[in-house]
Parts: structure tokens; sequence; C-alpha cells
């Protein structure tokens, strides 16, 4: 009975040395591109901002995938509907409050306009 | 099915079925846990979002990019990245069953953690020394307090991987000590997340 | 040694709280020295302290609650008769910083440790009953909770005698509350008072969402859960994530106070609004968080008074869902007047519109509920209908001020006092009471009082509208609030009328005070032998007033929406099962306790910077919480013959009773 649970907890979904091993291998090769972008001076500058947040989600669900076991198979269906919605919280918090802050410094402090 | 053990017997023949739904599986845990993190992701949010409104509050001090040492966050990236693979190797013993190869993974893991701990903390008293602490600006503060709350969480993370290695070795790998190294590995795996976000935002996007 | 902390501390030279100081003083040694007397230190131990009981967890928060209600009022009352008094040149009795003291404490406590501690405590001791679970997901860290909203009770406390309380209002606003402004402890106590308690709450919410969407009873959908469960669900989704968002803003208020840093100080770059953004990320939620759940208990109340399933049992639920996500579309209407420019205020004036919609929705379905009932006018309902009254009211005064325009009129007037009082006093604490009245015989086996029940009520109503109606009128006049005094005339009999109001509330309170004391007095006349004291619809009704200590002898089979009900009509509620089963639980335990000990000590000390003692108390926080990582024996198993015992001594002598509710049940549906 207890191992039936146990199965039943991880769904079978504790990846594999192989699994481990290409998402160790992705993670490497996006970071090194990230910092590359950045470090070496070969990437257009207009072109380096998109490519960080580009290999930066990347490299985000690559973790999400490989180490952390997130899935779309049912037994998960909870922990995926409780990170959407996290997602929704985060995205309004972030983004409402660099909204909120920005337009209001740019009507309030018009000389000290921020970047 | 933690207590079957303790209280054999009895329960097997009538018991479990009808309040199987009440015993916590590990699944129970896992979400709960899985919720903090989530909660714990924020924070985390809460936080970047100052950093990004401080962003350039550098109030004529130093700038991220006069102090920014790219290199130096590649080491501690590198450092944190294998820690989280040596993770993964402990994981998948600890499902194999193999008492020895876990602790010996998460002793490894344990050192690359202490590694960054131990790098940030030289980072951040460079900093200080060079008269840009926390102090000095509304982006240093919000520079040392986002980058500090991760590396604190870290230490937690040493804290706990340290209690597990006890507990590994005294209980062995059974239902709850698999339970609670789940839990410590999304937590572990969850702060290698944070950073991803915290190199691309505070680091790279810092310096150009 | 002891950081800044020293015998000055102690404001000898203020009358008022040395008074109080001296009153709590003997009524603590009364009340300690009665339990030594009585010899119940360690019924109160085992049975209570060291509890992991859901139900007994809910009491304890809930009397928590009602005593800060008491402190909460005192201060609120002392402020009416200030601003009574001090106007066109008199002073009043209250100098300024112990009034500006007085209202940050009344708002802190009455939102932190009177609000949150009744809702938390309602959730917990109905919960897990209607969903026809044993216990919550995580019990230890239940009594966690609790003891960490304790720790922050005590702290909170502690200000009022040991050095002093924020003078920066409920929520504390930078530059005003950095240092440099604020040098005294006052600030320090709000904010480890209410990291501690957050701390709590977060673990509460967590354990909720977990417990609601897990230990369901066999059969249960999510459709299928009470209505106050669903509100419980979006509360605690709501807790967990919003208060986030608080712990960051009292975090980096405490950096710049402790580490000299500047996020909100006027110099180097800081931002104040960040701060004023970052509280109502969470504030505005926090509001929904307290109301959702009175929803709920209203949802519940109206419907078994009115014998007749809630209408729109659905249509409540949407809009019970879209009420909390809206709530987080809606901060920045705390602070139209900050300086966005007008597409921000735009959207958050519009969005703050929009959410009156569910809301309406729910006053529709509670009417159309009622519509054709056989209405009961017990002092639940009249709790119900006087809220209802009253919500709208504040509804309406609310999207008035939701319009940016308006607002920059209206800012920060006692318009908003009256206002928000009007939503929080008329939703909020009417439902707290409410659920009180409503939820008492199932906590203790006894009904309360109805006699001092109505006095109560109608005290309550009368002196809302006496408190608060004036205040309307005075923020259109121009009346700023938190004026320790005022110089134009003209206002002052308006706030003699609202410190009239006020007292009229005392009233109140004191009658619902008298109203347990006579009802626990004359209990055994009350007594609630079914189980089932109202005719109840729900599970909770199902087992025993008080519930034996594993709330059900054999899962509840749930095939439908008010199942409870359903069983009643076709007789077969109160089956004995042909056998019973041992019953897992989990054991009492003590770390909670001392957790909480060691928190309020870490916060005591970080309060007065004594450090080695903020690392103690740090140390003991750890050390205790490992400790019970280490302790294996956490659960037990009740064997089924004893389970069989509890159930018979219940059930066997009321079959009689049974049998009349039956015949009850069954002559209603003829009728």
């Amino acid at each position: 009975m207890s191992h039936a649970h146990e199965q039943a907890a991880h769904g079978g979904h504790h990846g594999t040395l192989k699994s481990y091993l290409v998402g160790f291998g992705l993670s490497l090769v996006l970071t090194l591109l990230s910092f590359g972008c950045v470090m070496t001076g070969l990437v257009p500058h207009h072109l380096i901002v998109p490519g960080l947040m580009v290999f930066c989600v990347a490299q985000v669900l690559v973790q999400l995938g490989f180490f952390l076991h997130m899935g779309i198979a049912p037994e998960q269906r909870e922990n995926l509907m409780v990170a959407a919605c996290a997602l929704v919280f985060i995205a309004i918090v972030v983004v409402g409050s660099l909204w909120v802050l920005h337009n209001m410094n740019a009507y309030m402090m018009p000389g000290m306009s921020h970047g | 099915m933690t207590s079957s053990a303790i209280t054999a017997g009895g329960i097997a023949i009538h018991g479990h079925d009808a309040d199987h739904a009440h015993h916590d599986d590990g699944s129970r845990t896992l979400l709960g846990f899985w919720i903090y993190l989530m909660s714990d992701c924020l924070i985390f949010s809460g936080l970047f979002a100052t950093f990004a409104v401080l962003a350039h509050a550098y109030a004529g001090g130093p700038t991220g990019k006069e102090l920014f040492d790219l290199k130096y966050v590649l080491g501690e990236t590198m450092l944190l990245l294998v820690s989280s693979f040596t993770f993964g190797m402990a994981m998948l013993n600890m499902h194999a069953g193999r008492r020895n190869r876990v602790l010996a993974w998460l002793v490894v893991t344990f050192l690359f953690g202490a590694a960054f701990v131990g790098m940030e903390i030289h980072e951040f008293a460079g900093l200080i020394h060079e008269g840009a602490g926390p102090d000095r600006s509304a982006f240093l503060s919000a520079y040392f307090t986002l980058v500090g709350t991760h590396g604190l969480h870290v230490t937690c993370g040493l804290t706990w991987i340290a209690v597990m290695l006890d507990m590994v070795r005294r209980h062995g790998l059974d239902g709850i000590v698999r339970r609670r190294l789940s839990c410590l590995s999304l937590f572990w795996h969850f702060l290698d997340v944070i950073w991803i976000c915290v190199f691309t935002f505070v680091y790279l996007h810092g310096v150009l | 040694m002891f950081g800044k902390l020293s015998l000055s501390a102690i404001p000898f030279d203020q009358p008022i709280v040395m008074g109080t100081l001296a009153a709590v003083l003997v009524l603590g040694a009364a009340l300690l020295g009665a339990v030594t007397y009585f010899g119940k230190w360690g019924y109160l131990w085992k049975e209570w302290f060291t509890t992991v009981d859901h139900k007994k967890i809910g009491i304890m928060y809930i009397i928590v609650a009602l005593v800060m209600l008491l402190r909460g009022f005192a201060d609120a009352i002392m402020m009416r008769g200030q601003q009574a008094l001090a106007a066109a040149g008199a002073q009043g009795y209250l100098p300024p910083h112990h009034f500006d003291q007085i209202f940050s404490a009344h708002g802190t406590i009455m939102i932190f440790f009177m609000a949150m501690p009744f809702i938390v405590g309602l959730m917990n001791l109905v919960v897990p009953l209607q969903i026809g679970a044993r216990d919550v997901a995580y019990p230890f860290l239940n009594s966690l909770s609790f003891w960490l909203t304790a720790a922050g009770v005590v702290l909170i406390m502690l200000s009022l005698f040991i050095g002093d309380f924020s003078a920066t209002g409920w929520l504390a606003y930078p530059p005003l509350s950095e240092l440099k402004f604020s040098p005294t402890v006052g600030v320090d106590y709000y904010i480890w008072a209410l990291q501690l308690s957050g701390l709590g709450t977060t673990l509460s919410g967590i354990n909720f969402v977990v417990t609601i969407l897990r230990m369901r009873t066999p059969g249960m959908r999510l459709m299928q859960m009470p209505v106050f469960t669903w509100t419980a669900l979006v509360t605690n989704v709501l807790i967990v994530a919003a208060f986030p968002a608080l712990t960051v803003a009292l975090a980096l208020l405490g950096a710049d106070r402790y580490l000299g840093m500047h996020f909100f100080t006027n110099d180097l770059g800081g931002n104040a609004m960040m701060y004023v953004n970052l509280i109502w990320v969470w504030g505005h939620p926090e509001v929904y968080i307290l109301m959702v759940p009175c929803f709920g208990a209203f949802s519940e109340i109206i419907s078994t008074f009115s014998g007749k399933p809630l209408f729109g049992y659905k249509s409540m639920v949407w809009a019970t869902v879209a009420i909390g996500v809206m709530s987080f579309l809606v901060w920045l209407h705390h602070f139209f007047t900050m300086g966005s420019g007008a597409n921000v205020n735009a959207f958050f004036g519009i969005a703050t519109m929009v959410i009156s919609i569910p809301t309406g929705v729910k006053v529709f379905n509670w009417l159309f509920t009622m519509y054709r009932g056989r209405i009961r006018f017990t002092v639940p309902v009249l709790w119900t209908i006087g809220f209802m009254v009253t919500f709208v009211i504040g509804g309406m005064t609310g999207v008035l001020l939701a319009v940016p325009g308006a607002d920059f009129v209206l800012h920060n007037s006692l318009f908003l006092i009256a206002h928000f009082h009007n939503m929080i006093i008329g939703g909020v604490v009417f439902g707290c009471l409410a659920a009180l009245n409503f939820w008492f015989p199932k906590a203790t086996g006894f009904k309360l009082e109805e006699r001092w029940g109505k006095w109560s009520f109608w005290c309550w109503l009368v002196g809302f509208y006496v408190a608060f109606m004036p205040l309307y009128v005075l923020g259109l006049m121009g009346a700023t609030r938190r004026m320790q005094h005022y110089d134009n005339a003209a206002w002052q009999p308006y706030f003699v009328v609202a410190f009239v109001g006020a007292a009229i509330i005392m009233a109140g309170i004191f009658f619902t005070v008298l109203q347990i004391f006579v009802s626990v007095r004359n209990r055994e006349a009350n007594r609630d032998l079914t189980g089932d004291p109202w005719n109840g619809r729900t599970l909770e009704w199902a087992t025993s007033s008080p519930p034996p200590f594993y709330n059900f002898a054999e899962l509840p089979k749930i095939d439908q929406l008010d199942q409870f009900w359903a069983d009643k009509e076709r007789g077969t509620a109160y089956r004995q099962p042909a056998h019973y089963a041992d019953i897992h639980m989990p054991r009492n335990t003590g770390v909670g306790v001392f957790m909480g000990a060691f928190g309020t000590v870490l916060g005591f000390a970080l309060v007065w910077h004594i450090w080695w003692l903020a690392i103690a108390g740090l140390v003991g926080m750890v050390a205790s919480f490992v400790a019970r990582a280490y302790d294996r024996d956490v659960d037990y198993y009740v064997p089924a013959a004893e389970v069989e015992r509890i159930e018979r001594a219940r059930l066997v002598p009321l079959k009689n009773l049974i049998d009349r509710v039956d015949v009850a049940s069954s002559e209603q549906r003829v009728a």
C-alpha cells in the first residue's frame, strides 16, 4: 500500500539520469548564452535585452521541466494550477507596480525621470 | 503511510481503506510546500519590482556598471547550477533506495551551496569595503536586499540539508525522510530558478 | 546589555496608561490566581494550549478576537471622546502624541488582531466540519499559526506599557515612519507584531487551501462544497497571494530603520510611494480576506433560516471567485491623489466600480433566498438583515469614492472613514457576530441566549448609524481624519453625536458580553442535544454539538449540495454504522507554544535592539522546529471500540429526538 501511494504521489515523474543530464546541459548552454550576450560584445546592442529575456524564460522553463518535474500529467494538474495562479498574481503585482510608479514619476518628478 | 509500521497489526484488518483519504501519502505535503514556494515567489516578485523601481536611483553613487564583476557572477551561477544537478543525483539515488549515495550527493550539494554563499558574502564585503554598501543609495539598498534575500534562502537550504543528512543517517530513507527530501529538492531547485532571474535582471541587465 | 531598554521606557507620567496598567495587572493576577486556585493549569495546557484540534484552535482564536475587540473599542471611544471635546481652541484630554498612538493602535488592532483572528477562528471551527474532514491538512502548523498570532498580540499589548506604539497610522506610511521622523520604538513594535502574526496567517492560508483541496470527504466535488467553504477557499488563496506583499513592505521599512537603507527615505534615491504601492497591493485584498468569509456566513445563515436552498449557488460561487481575482486589480484607489496620470486612475477607478457587480449579485441572491421563505427571525438573521441594509449604503458611498475626481475632494476626509467603517462594521463585524450566534452551539454544545443577543444587535445597529452618519456629513464639510483638535466650532455638534453613537455601540458590546455570560450560566437550559439546533443544511450539523474530537465516526458520503438536509428529508440522517473503524488522529504538541514564546522574545528583543536576546529567540524558534521534525510519535489511532462507545453514548439516547426531527422535517415538507 505504502509503495502504491508513493507511486501516486510522484506519478513516476522523478526524472532519470538522462533527463537530469539534458536539463543540466541545456541550463549550462543557456547560462553561457546569457552571459555571452553581454560579455563578449558580439551581439548588437538593441538585441541584447530581448535576447536576455528569451534565454531567461527558456532557462526557467528548462529548470521547471527537468529539475522541478512540472508537467501536464493529470496528477500534477493541481500544482500546475497553483503555479498558473501564482503567475497571474506575480504579473499583476510586478507589471502593475511598475506601471503605477513609472507613471507617477513621469508626472510628479519630470526632472528626475528615471531611465 | 507513516505510522503503519508503528501500529501495524489491527489497522490492516479494517482501518485503512475507510480513512485513507485522511492520511498524508506525501503528495499532500508536497502540494502544501509547493503553495508555500509560490508564496515565497511572490515575496521575490515584490523585491524584484522594488529593485526595478529603484534600479536607477544611484543618488550620485556607483552604478551597477561600475560595481558588477560578471566573471565573478558567472562563477557563482556555475556553483549553484552544479549544486542543482548534484541534488538531482541525490534524488535519483533516493528513489533507487541507495542511502549512502544519497548522503554523498547531499554532502557534495552542501559544499557547492556553501561555496556559493561564501562567494556572495565575499562579494558583499568587497562592495561595503569600497563604500558601496546598502546605505549608500536606494539602488544599492534594493540590490543588497534582493540578492541577500536569495542568499538567506540558500543559507536556510544549507541548514535544511545539514538536518536531512543527520536524518538520513539516523532513519534511513523511510517515508518521512523521502517526503522531506522531496520538499527540499523543490526548494533547492526553486532557488536556482530565482537565481536565473537575479543574474539576468540584476547583473546582466544592470551593466548594460 | 539591554539595548535601548531602560526603566524610563515605562510611561510613569501618563495617568491613563498607568491606570490601564494597574487594571491589567489586577485582573491578570486575579485570572492567573483563579486558574492556580482551581488547579486548572494542567487542564489548560493539555486540552487547550497544546491542542492541534481545529475546533479548539478556532475557539481560542475567537476568544483572542473578542478580547482585542474590547481593547480596540476602548481606543475608539477615547478618540470619539477627544474629538467631541477638542473644538475651537480646546485641547481635550489626550496630548497629540498619545492621540496619534491611539488611532494607530485602533486600526492595527481591529484589522490584524480582532478581525483576522475572528475570521481565521471561524474558518478553523467550521471548514473541516463542513467538508467532512477530521482535521486540517497540517494540524501542527495550525497550532503554530495560532501561537504566532498570539505572539503578535502580546507584542502589541506590551507596547502599551513598555515604550510606545507607532504614531503613524495603521499602515505606517513613510517617510513619517522612518527613523528620522519616528525615532522611538513604536514603529518597531508595529513591524514585528505584524511580521509575526503575518507569518502565522500565511501558514494558515496554505493550510486551509490544502485542506479544502485535499481533505474533502469522499464524493464531495468542488461545486458541492457549502458556500462558506467556498468563501474560505477564496480567502485563503488571497491570503497566500497577498501577505507576501505585506511581508516585503514591512521588511523593507525595517531595513530602512535597522540597517540604514534607503528604500523609502527622502534622501539618497528612496521612494516612499513604493511603500504605499506595496502595502496596498496587500491592503486591498486584505479587505476582501475579511469580507468574503462573512459573505459565506451570511449565505449559510440566510438559507438555513429561510428553510430554502441558497438561491443561485453557482452564481454565488462565481461571484466570490470574481471578487477574489478583482480584489487584486483595484489597489491604487487607495492613493488616487498620489499623482499618477489619468490613464492609471481611470483604470483603477473603473475596476473598483466593476467589483460592485459581483457584490450586487450576492445581495440579490440573498434577497431571493429570503423571498417566499419561512424566515425565522433569530439573532443571526437580524444581523444578516442589518448587514444587507448597511452594506449596500456603504457600497454606494464606495462607488462614489471610486470616481477619481470625487476622491480628490474626499481623500483622507471623514467621509472615507465613514465609508470604510460602514463596510467593516456593517460587513465584517456584523458577519462575525452573526456567525458567532450561528455556530456557537456547534462549538460549545449550547445556544446563545436570544434576548440579550437582540439587545446587542439593536444597540450595534442604531449605534453604528448614530456614530458614522455624522462622519459622512463632516467629511463633506471638510473635516479630515486623525485630528487631535480642530478650530471649526460648527463641526462640534456632529462630533458629539458621533460620540453618543459610539456610546450606544459600547452598550451593544456590553450586551454581547452579557449574552455570552448569561448563556454560559444557563447552559443547561440551552443545551443542543441533536447537534442540529437550527435545522441546518450542511455537514457540520450532522455531527454532535460539540463534535467529538474526531468530528465524524464515519466519513459522510456526499452526492449533492446540502447533503445533510437531503438525508433528513429521506430519513437517512443519523444512521448508526454497522461497525466502526479505527481513526487516525494527530497528537497534541507544545512546540507551537514554544515557538510562539520564542517568537515573542525575538520580536521584543528586536524592538529594543537587544541583539543577544534576539539571537537566542531566533535560535530557540529554529531549534524547536527542528526538534519537532525529529519527533516521530506525532499521531495515533483511536481504537474502533472507543469510537463506538463515544458514538453510542450520543446516538442511543437521542433516538427519540432523531425520530422527532424526522417527523418535523416531513411536516415541513407537507406544509
